[in-house]
């Protein structure tokens, strides 16, 4: 039989390419030509079940609109004082606008000129005489903040990508997600808590002076204009405990992180606690030694994300551009804050959306009672296919074994990945195979009940039942396609490996039993059928 | 072997009024759950919070794991011991899903620390979902309820009849009805209702009995499911609603089993009484259909058994999922046939008085 031949051969490729995909995740040696030539790529394990940390992360774009115009407000100072534009104050309000006082509105065209040529990023959006003088309100363009908020995420992505690379984790997957979401997976992480700290943390590294002579603890509205009360931790060396505290800062920001080129762990030989030094570029270099200069004898405080770590006094000038963060640090803490002085700032703070973690421990027992239920539920059909159909289910069940094996290879080859609920839906389409020969089988046995010689059963039996398998296929087939466009990690690992063990079933209980039937009938010229 | 006799015939169809009265208890009984409860028990995927496993290196209880995170607001309701007893595992949830650096995780862990000592807890898993998360899973999970019914009714409604002609019709006129609704502004529950209801309408008028009959069939199979996890309160999650879908795709197996005997019956004999023939149909599939059953609800039932805590309530959702789709196909699917004809039959007389 000319047919018997070609849908053998198709099997027989189906079945190696299949063996081929799956050799690699088999952990067996495979000989040195086999990589590069042959799929070398092993079933990828989802992070429930290998273990580690899934986060979804938002990033704030809208503070980093905000930090520009903090930013901006100090430009429009200076450009004003330049152009001796007298203005009472300038402020951003709550609706993020820039709010600008004069004394009266006799200079009015001459601001609005002036912000026109000098900062285009604004525009200009009312002016009005007010009782104490004139007030012009302008904001940011919004094509301007729109730019400022996808470049924020784009910047916080490819930081967060630096500190976890220097963090050290294998194989971590980072991704932007919609407008301002940012996906990230680690897998196999011990220290999550750890990781996120490192992750999460906004690293704005600020210099600023110690308003000397006010107390941290006066009441917040009796402080000098200009001055504001921070927390701080510091060390203390003769005890070994960090304290927490608070001290009085002038707001000016007189050096920020963006100039540190490097940022390394060393040991403090006289106490041998860790600190973290710093260099900085030549220009933050000139900064750090006109500062250092100008306010020897002042103390000198040193801020990560508004927390004062240290304020030492100035003792004299320091050219050369290092610098030193001491504090209360654990060698890791040391690390981590260098990392992250290293990778540099977050353009905006990120906020966590969604954590999940699973340990390393769950993920291997996840692993062995998945495997467990698959082996006993597989074994369980397979004596009752055997039991029930005799000989016709040893044929199923040689269906069944093929289809878990072609499963297995559809992971590899498509690059899915395997989670805990798709182990669950290789189970599922263990009984779901069997059920396709059922219903073939099952007509072969009704239709030898009216008469039929086996072979005549046969055919009618596998003509009958196929377009009923299709149809049943097909719902569950729609179903598990639908979860694999709307659902997240271990859902659309469920759909994946529903969808592949579908297709897989069809193609063993309708193709590769047929295949053995005719082979048995034609070939072995076999009389009856054990069914 | 044979479990069924081939010359079995049990008189499924004469049932169907007790059947039909069992199923609307049934669902009754959910939906007063669900109403009791005040919703269903939404886990932390659509509601928002926190939940943590904890395996603990001694015997405690939930009592003992409240006191300690007592100042977390933690009440008694939200611990839950998992496993075997000798696992020492528990599942604790809070409401609160700290979007800050500042972990939920790390204050409960803090307070098992201070409470049993360092090193005698260990955070299995942890699952945090912040309330914007929760919003979009939920639109995700409705999204893909409403889109699987949708597509499988389109296919039923085709493939069943074999017209496809009017299968176009349907769609069309499914898809119209949907934007339709869409355009008033309604929320996604609503609007997955409209559509059912619609499906529903459109099956009638075009007189699609078997696509009607299946879909009813189907809704049937989701109703129960989900009354049965609000009468056990059991959390509703992501992995719940593939359930539901993978057993909306695979209660419609059986039923096509059975339908498609049904009509290769008819083709055989257009003389006798329906309702003789559709028993007939249902008794000839038995055996199909219960063996089909069987071998899923087998593997499923190890999975429930042996496959561990993470997966325990998706294999219960697909363990009753199987069963009450097997119920439906024989007990409801088939009889509405009959209830679509006696109709049919009835407006026909009044026709022709007319």
């Amino acid at each position: 039989m000319k047919g018997l031949k070609w849908r053998a051969i198709l099997i027989a490729v189906v079945l190696v390419a299949a063996v081929v995909y799956l050799l690699p995740s088999l952990n067996v040696p495979l000989p040195a030509w086999w990589h590069g030539t042959l799929p070398d790529d092993k079933i990828h394990l989802g992070l429930d079940l290998q273990g580690g940390m899934h986060l979804v992360l938002e990033v704030q774009a809208d503070e980093a609109v905000k930090t520009t115009l903090d930013r901006l407000i100090d430009e429009v100072k200076e450009v004003l004082r330049k152009e001796k534009i007298g203005f009472r104050s300038i402020e951003r309000n709550q609706a993020g606008h820039l709010v600008i006082q004069l004394p009266d509105g006799s200079r009015r065209d001459r601001l609005r000129e002036v912000l026109e040529k000098e900062f285009p990023i604004v525009e200009w959006v009312e002016a009005a005489e007010t009782s104490d003088g004139f007030r012009a309100v302008c904001r940011m363009k919004d094509k301007e903040a729109a730019h400022i908020r996808q470049l924020a995420v784009s910047q916080a992505l490819e930081t967060i990508r630096n500190r976890i690379d220097q963090f050290g984790v294998s194989e971590p997957d980072i991704r932007p997600q919609g407008e301002n979401r940012i996906l990230i997976q680690l897998p196999g992480i011990k220290d999550p808590k750890r990781a996120l700290d490192l992750i999460g943390k906004t690293a704005i590294l600020e210099f600023r002076l110690v308003a000397e002579g006010v107390d941290p603890h006066t009441d917040p509205a009796a402080l000098p204009a200009g001055v504001k009360v921070y927390p701080m931790r510091r060390f203390d060396p003769s005890t070994g405990r960090t304290v927490e505290g608070k001290i009085a800062l002038k707001d000016r920001t007189l050096l920020t992180g963006e100039y540190i080129t490097n940022a390394n762990v060393r040991i403090d030989s006289q106490y041998n606690t860790p600190y973290v030094a710093l260099e900085f570029d030549p220009q933050g270099a000139r900064i750090f030694e006109r500062i250092t200069g100008e306010n020897v004898k002042k103390q000198l405080a040193i801020l990560l994300d508004g927390v004062v770590y240290s304020a030492p006094v100035i003792q004299e000038k320091i050219s050369g551009g290092r610098a030193s963060i001491t504090g209360s640090f654990t060698m890791e803490e040391a690390r981590d804050l260098a990392i992250v002085l290293r990778a540099g700032a977050l353009p905006a703070p990120v906020v966590i959306l969604e954590e999940r973690t699973v340990g390393p421990s769950l993920g291997a027992d996840s692993i062995r009672k998945g495997f467990l239920s698959m082996v006993v539920g597989s074994v369980a059909v397979v004596l009752f296919m055997i039991l029930y159909y005799r000989f016709s289910g040893v044929i199923a069940d040689v269906a069944l074994i093929l289809n878990v094996i072609l499963i297995m290879a559809g992971l590899a080859a498509f690059q899915a990945t395997l989670t805990l609920p798709g182990i669950a839906g290789i189970i599922l389409t263990i009984g779901m195979a069997v059920d396709a020969n059922v219903l073939i089988f099952e007509r072969i046995r009704e239709e030898m009940r009216m008469g039929k010689t086996p072979k005549a059963a046969l055919d009618a039996g596998y003509a009958r039942a196929t377009l009923t398998i299709l149809d049943a296929n097909i719902t569950t087939l729609i179903a598990a396609l639908v979860m694999f466009q709307f659902g997240t990690g271990p859902v659309k690992g469920f759909a994946v490996t529903l969808s592949i063990g579908i297709i897989a079933s069809l193609f063993t209980a309708i193709v590769v039993t047929r295949l053995i039937f005719d082979y048995l009938f034609v070939e072995r010229r076999m009389r009856t059928l054990s069914i | 072997m044979e479990f069924i006799r081939p010359d079995i015939n049990i008189n499924f169809v004469g049932m169907r009024g007790k059947a039909v009265s069992f199923s609307v208890l049934l669902i009754l009984l959910g939906a007063l759950a669900i109403v009791w409860r005040g919703g269903l028990n939404m886990g932390v995927d659509f509601s928002g919070g926190t939940l943590i496993q904890v395996k603990f290196s001694q015997a405690t209880t939930p009592d003992a794991i409240r006191d300690a995170l007592k100042d977390l607001g933690i009440g008694r309701s939200a611990i839950q011991q998992v496993g075997s007893g000798s696992d020492n595992e528990f599942i604790v949830r809070s409401d609160i899903s700290e979007e800050k650096a500042k972990r939920v995780s790390d204050d409960i862990q803090a307070r098992l620390d201070q409470a049993y000592g360092p090193g005698k807890t260990t955070i299995l898993r942890v699952e945090m979902v912040g309330p914007k998360v929760g919003q979009d899973l939920r639109q995700k999970a409705l999204l893909a309820i409403y889109y699987a019914l949708l597509f499988i009714a389109l296919y039923i409604s085709g493939r069943f009849e074999l017209k496809w002609g009017t299968s176009g019709v349907m769609a069309a006129a499914l898809l119209l009805g949907v934007y339709l609704l869409g355009l008033t502004g309604l929320s996604m529950t609503y609007l997955i209702i409209g559509a059912l209801v619609i499906t529903l309408v459109l099956c009638w008028i075009l007189k699609l009995p078997y696509a009607l009959g299946a879909v009813v069939a189907l809704i049937h199979d989701v109703f129960i499911t989900v009354g049965i996890f609000a009468l056990l309160n059991k959390e509703f999650n992501l992995t719940i609603v593939a359930a539901l879908l993978t057993i909306v795709g695979y209660s419609l197996n059986d039923t096509i089993i059975v339908y498609d005997r049904i009509r290769e019956n008819l083709r055989g004999s257009r003389k006798g009484d329906l309702k003789d023939l559709i028993n007939r149909s249902i008794n000839q599939t038995l055996s199909r259909t219960l063996l089909t059953s069987g071998t899923t609800l087998l593997v499923v039932l190890f999975l429930f058994l042996l496959g561990g805590t993470v997966i325990h309530d998706f294999a219960f959702a697909l363990l009753v999922g199987i069963i009450v789709g097997t119920y439906s196909s024989i007990f409801i699917a088939s009889p509405l046939l009959i209830f679509y004809e006696d109709w049919a039959a009835a407006k026909g007389i009044a026709k022709r008085r007319a």
